[in-house]
C-alpha cells in the first residue's frame, strides 16, 4: 500500500505524556451506507482489529463486510425458554401436587389440592403457565442478554463527546479506529480512512 | 418503464395505494434523505408547543382519569356492590372491560410481530405508536381484574407467594393462567417496545438543545451509539422477540377466553372460542389504530409517513378479521343447533332474541355488516368514512364481550335465578375513566416520544440500500428522472 511508504509512523499514542488528553481513535465519516459499507471491507482487508462501524439503522450486509461473528444470543435464549418451562412445571407440581416442604429462601409447604377428582399431577391444566413463563424467561434473556452483551447501559462513551458524530443517529455513517489496535499509527491510519472516500476524518479525544 | 416514485413527484403527496406490476410503492412519501425523516419526526417532540386540538385532547383524557381515579376509590372504600353486579350475573361491565382493551393491545403486537417475521415492510410507520397503544391498554384492561377481586389489597395472593396460611393459588383454573399471561404478555409488551425505541431516543438525544432534554432521554437512551457490532445483536434480539411474541399474542386471547370456555356455562363452553377471540382482538385492535392513526397523522403533520396506504392495508386487515368473526358468530349457532343440547341451544336464541337481543343486534350490525363495506376501495381509502367505521367497530366489539359475559350468566339453567343487569354510575364511569388513562398515556406518548419508528422507516428508504448509489443516483439529490 502507497501510504505505507510515504507516512512516517508519529509516536504510539499509548506512550504520549498522561498530561495530554488520551486519543480514542480517528473517526472517518461517510455519506450514505453504500460508501460505509465498502469501506468497512476495505478496513478489514487491512487487519485492523479494534474498529467499528456506526450507522443510524443496521445497513444490509456490514456484518459481513465487517466479519462479524453470529452472536450467541439465540443459544441463551433457548436455553432460558428451556429453564422458565421446567420452573413452571417445578413451581406448579410443587405447590399444587405435592405436600412436601422445601427451603425456597424461607420454609415453604406444597398444598395438594383435589379438584373435581382431577389427578393431583394434572400436567394439562399446567401447560398454559408453562408457556408463558417459557415465553417471559426467553424474552428476558434476549432483552437483557443483547445489552449486556453490547456493554450497555453506559453513561459516557468518547465517541458522544463528539459533536461530527451527533449525526450518527440522523443520516450519516462512521467508521471508528481505535487508538489501542496494534497496526493504528496516527497519520498512516488517517490517510488510509480518507482514501477510502470519507468526507471528514478526524480525532476523537478519550 | 413506470414506477411511482415518491421523488419523481415534487412537493405533492402522491396516491400510493395502486399497485404496479413490477414496483414496490413507496412507504415514504416526499421525502428522500434520512435528515428529512429525523427532522420531521422528532419536531413533534422537540416543538416549545403542542398543537392545540393536543391541549384540548389532554385535558377532556384527563378529565375522565380523575373520573376513573374517583371511581376506583369509591369501589375500594365500598366495596364491589356499587357496581350493577347481582347474583347470576357475577361479571359484567368489568370483565368485559378488561376482554375489550386486552383485544385492543393485540393489533399492536400483530403489527410489530407477526407482521415483521411476514418481512411487511410498511408496519415500519406504524409499530411505534401501535405498540404503545398495546401498553397502555394492557395497563387499563389490568385494571378491571385487580379491582373486580373486592379485596384489593389482598390481590398479591394472585401470584404464588409465600404466605402465613400456607397457600397456594389453584394452578387448574384458568383465571390463574390469565394472571400468567397478561402479566407475560405486558411484560413483553414492553420489552419489545422500548428495545425498539432506544435508537430513536439516542436521536433525540443527539439532537436535544435543552440540559434536560439531553438527560433525560440520553439515559433512556443507554448510551446507544450505532455500532454495527450493536446493531448485529440488536437485530437478532428484535427477531427473537418477534418470534417469542407472536404465539405469545395468540396463547393471551386463548388464555382469555378459556376464562369462558373452561366453564360449565352455555354460551361460553365452546370450543371455538380460542380463535374466535384472537381474530375478535385483532379485529378491534385494528380498528383502535385507525382511530387513532387518523387523528394523530393530521394533528403531528404526519401524512407523507402514515400514508393512505399504511390505511388502506389496516382496513384490509380489518376486513379480513371481521369476517372471520362473522363465520363465528355463525358457526357458534350451528354447532348450538348441531349439539341438540338443550340449553346450548336456549343461550343462542336467548342471546339474539331473548332480553339482550338489542345488544346482539348492535354487535352483529357493527362487527359483521360494517366492515364489509371496506370491499371497496374508495371505502377504504377515505379518511372520514374509515374513522367513522372504526369508531364503530370498537362499538360493536365492546358489545361483543358485553353480549357473551352478560348474556350467557342471566339468563343460566334455572329460570328461576335468572335476573337483569343493569349498570350503576361506577360501572359506566369506570369504563369512561378506563379510556381517559389510555388516551392520557397516548398523548404524552405522542407529544414526548418518537411517534415513528425513525431508524425503521429509514431502513426501507430506497437510499438504504447499500447499491442504491451504484445506478446512478445520490441519496442526497432527489432523482428526477426514470431509475432504469
Amino acid at each position: 500500500m502507497t501510504t505505507l511508504e510515504t507516512s512516517v509512523p508519529t509516536v504510539d499514542p499509548a506512550d504520549s505524556s498522561d498530561d495530554a488528553v488520551k486519543l480514542h481513535g480517528l473517526l472517518a465519516e461517510f455519506e450514505s451506507p453504500g460508501e460505509v459499507l465498502k469501506a468497512a471491507e476495505q478496513v478489514r482487508k487491512a487487519g485492523y482489529r479494534w474498529w467499528d462501524c456506526c450507522t443510524p439503522f443496521p445497513v444490509h450486509g456490514l456484518d459481513g463486510a465487517m466479519g462479524i461473528k453470529p452472536t450467541i444470543l439465540p443459544i441463551m435464549v433457548f436455553f432460558a425458554g428451556l429453564t422458565g418451562l421446567m420452573a413452571a412445571f417445578i413451581l406448579q407440581a410443587f405447590t399444587n401436587s405435592s405436600g412436601m416442604t422445601v427451603w425456597a429462601m424461607v420454609w415453604v409447604t406444597g398444598y395438594p389440592y383435589l379438584i373435581s377428582g382431577k389427578p393431583l399431577l394434572s400436567i394439562p391444566a399446567f401447560i398454559p403457565v408453562m408457556f408463558e413463563l417459557t415465553i417471559l424467561f426467553a424474552a428476558l434473556t434476549c432483552v437483557f442478554g443483547m445489552f449486556t452483551m453490547n456493554g450497555l447501559p453506559r453513561l459516557h462513551h468518547p465517541l458522544l463527546g463528539n459533536d461530527r458524530f451527533r449525526r450518527v443517529t440522523d443520516d450519516r455513517f462512521y467508521i471508528v479506529i481505535e487508538a489501542r489496535d496494534p497496526k493504528f499509527f496516527r497519520t498512516r491510519t488517517e490517510a488510509f480512512l480518507e482514501s477510502l472516500g470519507a468526507v471528514a476524518v478526524e480525532e476523537v479525544q478519550d | 418503464m413506470s414506477s411511482i416514485r415518491a421523488d419523481q413527484v415534487g412537493g405533492r403527496i402522491v396516491d400510493n395505494t395502486t399497485e404496479v406490476p413490477g414496483t414496490r410503492a413507496p412507504l415514504v412519501l416526499n421525502m428522500t434523505t434520512f435528515g428529512q425523516v429525523t427532522a420531521q419526526v422528532s419536531k413533534v417532540s422537540e416543538a416549545g408547543r403542542a398543537p392545540l386540538a393536543w391541549y384540548v385532547a389532554f385535558a377532556g383524557s384527563l378529565g375522565l382519569l380523575g373520573l376513573l381515579g374517583v371511581c376506583v376509590l369509591y369501589l375500594i372504600f365500598t366495596g364491589v356492590g356499587v357496581w350493577g353486579l347481582n347474583t347470576p350475573v357475577a361479571w359484567a361491565y368489568d370483565i368485559t372491560n378488561f376482554v375489550f382493551w386486552v383485544g385492543i393491545g393485540h393489533a399492536g403486537t400483530l403489527i410489530s410481530a407477526i407482521l415483521f417475521l411476514f418481512r411487511q415492510k410498511w408496519r415500519t410507520g406504524i409499530n411505534r405508536f401501535a405498540e404503545a397503544m398495546t401498553i397502555f391498554a394492557v395497563m387499563c384492561a389490568g385494571i378491571f381484574p385487580g379491582i373486580h377481586v373486592g379485596r384489593v389489597w389482598v390481590v398479591y395472593w394472585l401470584f404464588p407467594l409465600p404466605n402465613q396460611m400456607e397457600m397456594w393459588p389453584q394452578f387448574r383454573s384458568p383465571l390463574l393462567w390469565d394472571v400468567f399471561a397478561v402479566s407475560t404478555y405486558f411484560t413483553v409488551s414492553l420489552l419489545f417496545w422500548y428495545t425498539g425505541l432506544i435508537p430513536d431516543l439516542a436521536t433525540l438525544r443527539d439532537r436535544a438543545k435543552g440540559r434536560l432534554q439531553q438527560v433525560a432521554y440520553g439515559l433512556f437512551a443507554l448510551g446507544w451509539r450505532g455500532s454495527n457490532r450493536h446493531w448485529h445483536r440488536y437485530e437478532r434480539a428484535y427477531l427473537l422477540l418477534a418470534a417469542l411474541s407472536t404465539p405469545l399474542v395468540l396463547s393471551v386471547h386463548s388464555v382469555v377466553s378459556f376464562d369462558f370456555a373452561v366453564s360449565q356455562l352455555p354460551g361460553w363452553h365452546t370450543t371455538i372460542f380460542p380463535p374466535y377471540f384472537v381474530a375478535g382482538a385483532i379485529f378491534s385492535g385494528f380498528a383502535m389504530v385507525v382511530t387513532l392513526a387518523v387523528p394523530a397523522r393530521e394533528m403531528f403533520g404526519l401524512k407523507n409517513l402514515i400514508t393512505l396506504r399504511h390505511l388502506d392495508n389496516m382496513n384490509k386487515v380489518i376486513l379480513v378479521t371481521g369476517s372471520m368473526v362473522g363465520y363465528a358468530y355463525a358457526m357458534e349457532f350451528f354447532i348450538a343447533w348441531y349439539s341438540g343440547a338443550l340449553y346450548e341451544k336456549f343461550a343462542f336464541v336467548n342471546r339474539a332474541f331473548g332480553q339482550y337481543w338489542w345488544a346482539y343486534l348492535l354487535m352483529v350490525s357493527c362487527n359483521v355488516i360494517t366492515p364489509q363495506l371496506f370491499w371497496f376501495k374508495a371505502i377504504r381509502t377515505s379518511i372520514p368514512l374509515m374513522f367513522f367505521l372504526s369508531l364503530v367497530v370498537n362499538v360493536g366489539m365492546w358489545f361483543e364481550r358485553f353480549v357473551i359475559i352478560v348474556s350467557s350468566l342471566a339468563n343460566d339453567f334455572l329460570p328461576s335465578s335468572w335476573e337483569f343487569f343493569t349498570p350503576t354510575w361506577v360501572d359506566i364511569g369506570t369504563m369512561a375513566g378506563a379510556f381517559g388513562l389510555f388516551f392520557t398515556l397516548f398523548l404524552l406518548f405522542c407529544r414526548f416520544l418518537p411517534m415513528i419508528a425513525m431508524a425503521e422507516v429509514k431502513m426501507v428508504m430506497p437510499a438504504a440500500d447499500p447499491h442504491h448509489d451504484e445506478d446512478g443516483h445520490h441519496h442526497g439529490t432527489p432523482a428526477t428522472g426514470d431509475p432504469s
